[in-house]
């Protein structure tokens, strides 16, 4: 869990130019990261290559905060 | 110059398409050759662009379908490591009047001159949003700004690519990718000599430069708009067409 949210973390601080400690789980991308429509989509692409992972439209669709990300990637694994 | 550029053409097998991808070439790029057919031409347009010291594959798909398209591009970025350039030139007519137009020939039309530019450009942005660079420039028709008797179905799906570039040219605008439309006229090709005299005639007429025009003058349109010297320009139809439309 806990190194799951690290690697999540890190994409978010790098995609998003926020700080670490803003990065919690119930952090909404949109509106406490400052993250337009197509930063979650590209944040979406870049958690598949980390994670290896194919992320459906649908399941992307619904993923709104930090939490949602680290939930969705420990159910997949 | 497009040195060290990948770029993807549909329907490059013959007509504009093949003029495009040879223009490209001819400018430094790696042209990826689709074609839904003809596989013997678009191989000729490989050998070509070998030719002209490019790499060059050529690759089927039908642009309609969204699993071909992936396919598509999957094998385009795994062959040369980019895709910098998409060019949606496929397209098809099936002209008939709007009282006896049917259905098939609609959707079919709409399938491929429409949903293909839609399905081809979703699956190219993926990779151009991480290289936070690309050019897509769509080839849409001039009679998708002025109507034309005859092809409801085809004018319908050409002013649906106008539409649609812009709508992409606004969504993508942040990621450096610029998606432009190219509207030519009256261009010498397959698709057209099948026109009758008469109407040929008529459509001179109606044409300023009183020429028809070659797939050349659509060709160096867009090899500048997948050039540097067109980084400011992006939502736009341009018009290649003599002044018959202004």
């Amino acid at each position: 869990m806990s190194d799951v949210l690290e690697r999540v973390s890190q994409i978010v601080v790098d995609r998003l130019g926020v700080d670490a400690a803003e990065v919690k789980l119930e952090a909404s991308f949109k509106e406490d990261l400052g993250a337009d429509s197509l930063d979650v989509v590209e944040l979406v692409m870049e958690l598949e290559d980390e994670f290896d992972l194919e992320i459906s439209d649908e399941d992307a669709e619904k993923i709104a905060t930090v939490g949602d990300v680290v939930n969705y990637i420990n159910s997949k694994n | 110059m497009l040195n060290g550029k990948t770029a993807l053409v549909t329907g490059a097998s013959r007509g504009i398409g093949k003029a495009i991808a040879l223009e490209l070439a001819k400018q430094g790029a790696n042209v990826a050759v689709n074609y839904a057919g003809s596989e013997a031409k678009a191989q000729e347009v490989v050998e070509e662009i070998r030719a002209l010291g490019q790499q060059a594959i050529a690759i089927q798909a039908d642009v309609a379908n969204s699993e071909s398209v992936t396919n598509m591009v999957k094998a385009v970025i795994s062959e040369f490591g980019s895709l910098d350039i998409l060019v949606n030139n496929a397209g098809i007519t099936k002209d008939n009047l709007m009282m006896r137009m049917k259905e098939e020939e609609w959707d079919s039309v709409i399938d491929t001159n429409l949903k293909g530019v839609f399905l081809c450009t979703k699956a190219v942005t993926r990779q151009m949003m991480k290289q936070r660079k690309g050019r897509i420039i769509n080839i849409s028709s001039i009679v998708g700004v002025s109507g034309n008797p005859g092809q409801a179905n085809y004018v319908a799906a050409k002013a649906g690519v106008i539409g649609l570039t812009k709508s992409t040219a606004k969504e993508l605008s942040s990621r450096n990718i610029t998606v432009n439309a190219v509207a030519p006229g009256f261009i010498a090709t397959d698709m057209t000599e099948v026109l009758e005299d008469q109407v040929k005639e008529e459509m001179l007429k109606g044409i300023p430069l009183a020429r028809f025009g070659e797939a050349q003058e659509i060709a160096a349109l867009v090899a500048f708009l997948a050039g540097e010297g067109s980084g400011y320009i992006t939502g736009q139809t341009i018009h290649v067409d003599g002044g018959m439309v202004m």
